[in-house]
């Protein structure tokens, strides 16, 4: 653009600024940056936040503060007998953003349901390779193994045909990656020569217009007017990117911003006490844990697994270690989970039952290693710390603990060796609040070796997860989920210590903002008290 | 002097491809490869592991990768990034004038307070006023950057009001970029209030930024014209009734200048190292915090390519201080 075009918009750009003086502009201080626009191609919270929960909607959404599904694009739907025939009836009169460059000419249709998935999974469409065309997320929920086809039966009506039974099938298609993006615009772009304009310069049918992008400082949306839902309350929204958690705090409370991203647990107190802010709190979906490598002698005796668990005083390590920000978990899956089982009694905290038991069991002298996880996570503010505590607990039962730890990725890598020296400290957050990416992604027969850290396969536990995952009836599975915990706690692979609690605090005047379990920030029907 | 430039340039050569060496096998010698980072606790099965290798071009031996990066340099591709899969180069440029409008304001900051400071000093040795400014160029040099930023936070924006928290400039402001330069972008976006918002947002990232570089240059300005201030010359010339302020910063000063301006390039590259702190805190969107994030992410193409434009820089700073030498002292550059 040359300077004199570039002054010009910028005069343009000033007018409506000065027209729109009275606009209702709202700013959320976010952690980080996104890494990208197209939702399809990253697998970070923040980037979802900046692009899939703001710009676009999905033929299926989660309700604002649960895991439960709900219509979006698609008003509703039709499951075969079988399981393997998922029928979308789509909504009409569903328009997508216009921009600059680029203005709709149809409305959303079954077009675009078909090019959001074939971009991902069929190799010779154009856009399976723009951009690197990494779709972990796709790939990782084993979507390209389960989708046989994808057929168009009408313009508003299509139909998935899977090559087995998958009960969470409908959350998948409420998470992220399922975004539903324009084929006409990626059409557009593609004839334009600049394909990668999908991820740079979004285009959706959700509550709001991407305006601008300042790398790592300013991401600016604008409300879409004619949003199928209704325009959002708010004019303006701006990302206001502010990785410090101590600068986010004194942001919100300079009225820089009207809402921050996890502040630090230790400032949560002192903005509780303070009139001008409102400190809302949600169980994470998430939940920390100690997995024994229940291959390994004497770690394959579920004695010497329980009375470990019972040394380890974790109301100790969620004062310490959570500062308040955490409960402690008894079961793999955490309580804001349907399914979850609130029946199911933790081990107590009792080192000299702890010790009997050891005794019992004819271990003596007992050395292990704990593995303290190098980075901070949600479900895990602070490994070594952790390890640390847990190493305490463990010498009053005569237990010798040594702490390891390696830089995140060999820690993750070398975590899952079979043959692998020591309990692992790591955690989960889920992706699609089905129970099943949580109970057989990490103690599924499957897994071990992978993601099961504990490398444990019973047979018991393995059925149970198996036969909930090809039923759709949720209640039915529901029943065999909670049996499942049952097992869980009875054979105590892993020592579950806690689920973390995520704070959202925010100016007084913020009205209508929700805090969903999956940790996504949405900002439709939130509006800003005058 | 056209001879002295040359030679001096003719050093830059050997330092480059030691920098294009360095900067490869420093991210690589880091355990972790970018490919499980970016899986995290999700994991990625071994062919889809297979097929990223293949895609990343990690699968050839090292040396066949640094030359395709060599080879990529020197046709001024940087590769893209891993993460965001936009150029090095555009990431770079787009983030590059925010460092520097920074670093130039931290500069100026320093060695407008830190010169006049340390000939004051020097010229009332042992007195109060000197004893009073070393210590307080002490304590600067010590403090860790962090605190030093969210104390300036807490008590300039949070208690006092009188600075913004953090950003180049008000939200409510918004113009296309021109220059990358928030000051003239602002100056030329006409909008009323635009300019007096970055300079305000530039306050506090420049006091933090420019306090070591500050107590440095004072200290050396101040040893350096102790040494000068008990030649012969200087005798002569406050025998023959030139004015202190002549003989201060007339005659002293520019002898001194050559260890000084020594420090102020040196402190170029303690600035950009400064800089990852301050950008990190006043979410400063610049290549400090840029270059944290894909060490992190262990995002190769932006680590090679960022430590080699930062090296570059750094060595063209230390052209520029070589050549002002020849300026100052004619002698150097005839020997």
């Amino acid at each position: 653009m040359s300077l004199k075009k570039t002054l010009a918009s910028g005069l343009m750009v000033a007018a409506l600024m000065a027209s729109t003086a009275s606009a209702k502009t709202m700013v959320y201080c976010s952690e980080g940056s996104p890494e990208g626009f197209d939702p399809a191609l990253y697998t970070a919270g923040t980037t979802f936040n900046a692009s899939s929960r703001t710009i676009y909607d999905r033929l299926v959404e989660f309700e604002a503060t649960t895991t439960a599904t709900k219509p979006g694009l698609a008003e509703s739907w039709d499951i075969s007998d079988d399981g393997l025939e998922y029928t979308f009836h789509l909504r009409k009169g569903v328009k997508f953003q216009s921009s600059d460059s680029f203005t709709p000419t149809r409305d959303f249709n079954a077009d675009d349901v078909i090019f959001t998935f074939d971009r991902q999974r069929k190799e010779d469409n154009p856009y399976f390779k723009v951009e690197g065309g990494s779709w972990e997320y796709f790939n990782s929920m084993s979507m390209p193994d389960l989708i046989k086809e994808i057929v168009k039966v009408d313009d508003n009506t299509v139909k998935f045909v899977l090559n087995r039974p998958e009960a969470p099938m409908i959350a998948n298609l409420a998470m992220d990656f399922a975004s539903i993006v324009s084929k006409e615009y990626a059409d557009a772009m593609l004839a334009a020569g600049t394909p990668e304009m999908l991820n740079q310069a979004p285009i959706g049918t959700g509550p709001f217009k991407f305006v601008a992008y300042q790398k790592d400082a300013v991401i600016r949306f604008a409300a879409n007017p004619d949003y199928w839902q209704g325009a959002s309350p708010l004019d303006d929204l701006v990302f206001a990117i502010t990785t410090d958690a101590s600068v986010r705090y004194q942001k919100l409370k300079a009225g820089e911003c009207q809402i921050m991203s996890y502040p630090n647990p230790a400032d949560v107190a002192a903005m509780k006490a303070d009139s001008s802010l409102n400190v809302m709190e949600q169980e994470g979906l998430n939940v920390g844990y100690l997995a024994y490598n229940t291959m390994q002698p004497p770690f394959d005796k579920k004695e010497v697994r329980k009375a470990l668990n019972m040394a380890i005083d974790k109301k100790a390590i969620l004062d310490v270690i959570f500062q308040g920000s955490g409960t402690i978990a008894k079961n793999p899956i955490p309580p804001a989970m349907w399914s979850y089982n609130d029946a199911v009694k933790d081990d107590p905290f009792d080192p000299e039952a702890a010790k009997k038991m050891l005794a019992d069991a004819g271990v003596k002298d007992l050395s292990m290693k704990i593995w303290a996880i190098p980075v901070q996570r949600p479900y895990n503010p602070n490994g070594r710390r952790m390890a640390e505590l847990m190493q305490e607990d463990l010498a009053k039962i005569g237990v010798k603990v040594e702490i390891v730890s390696y830089e995140w990725g060999e820690y993750l890598e070398r975590s899952k060796a079979k043959d692998r020296d020591g309990a692992v400290l790591l955690g989960w957050t889920g992706d699609n609040g089905d129970p099943d990416n949580f109970l057989a992604v990490l103690l599924g027969c499957d897994a071990v070796g992978g993601s099961n850290r504990a490398q444990w396969c019973n047979k018991d536990f393995n059925d149970l997860i198996m036969k909930a995952k090809v039923i759709s009836d949720q209640a039915e599975r529901a029943k065999l989920y909670e049996q499942a915990q049952v097992v869980f706690k009875e054979e105590a692979p892993w020592d579950t210590i806690a689920h973390s609690v995520v704070f959202t605090p925010m100016s007084a005047k913020v009205e209508g903002y929700n805090m969903s379990p999956l940790g996504s920030v949405r900002f439709y029907g939130v509006d800003l008290k005058e | 002097m056209l001879k002295y430039f040359a030679s001096r340039l003719l050093t830059f050569l050997p330092t480059f491809i030691g920098v294009t060496l360095i900067s490869f096998a420093f991210i690589r010698v880091l355990p972790g490869d970018p490919i499980t980072v970016m899986a995290g606790e999700r994991g990625v099965d071994p062919a889809r592991y297979q097929e990223l290798l293949q895609q990343f071009g990690f699968d050839q031996p090292l040396i066949v990768q640094y030359w395709h990066y060599i080879v990529g340099v020197l046709h001024g591709d940087l590769g893209k990034s891993f993460v965001t899969k936009k150029p090095v180069w555009d990431e770079f440029f787009a983030l590059f004038p925010a460092t520097l409008e920074l670093s130039i304001c931290a500069m100026f900051l320093a060695v407008a307070l830190g010169l006049p400071a340390g000939v004051i000093a020097a010229v009332n040795r042992g007195k109060f006023f000197d004893r009073a400014l070393m210590s307080t160029a002490l304590v600067g040099y010590s403090m860790p950057i962090f605190w030093w930023a969210l104390l300036l936070i807490i008590v300039m924006s949070g208690w006092l009001g009188l600075t913004p928290v953090s950003g180049r400039i008000s939200l409510l402001f918004y113009f296309p970029r021109v220059t990358g330069f928030m000051l003239i972008d602002s100056l030329l976006s006409g909008q009323k209030g635009a300019f007096t918002s970055a300079v305000s947002h530039l306050i506090l990232p420049t006091i933090v930024l420019g306090t070591i570089p500050l107590a440095v240059i004072a200290r050396q300005t101040r040893s350096a014209m102790l040494e000068v201030l008990s030649e012969d010359y200087i005798r002569t010339a406050r025998a023959k009734g030139l004015s202190p302020y002549g003989v201060n910063f007339v005659h002293a000063l520019r002898n001194a200048m050559i260890p000084v301006i020594t420090v102020i390039g040196l402190s170029v590259g303690t600035l950009l190292a400064g800089a990852i702190l301050t950008e990190t805190i006043f979410s400063w969107p610049g290549i400090g915090k840029w270059m944290v994030d894909s060490i992190f992410r262990r995002d190769y193409p932006v680590v090679q390519g960022g430590l080699l434009l930062i090296a570059v820089m750094v060595m063209i700073v230390n052209l520029t201080v070589d050549v002002l030498y020849g300026f100052i002292n004619p002698k150097i550059r005839k020997r």
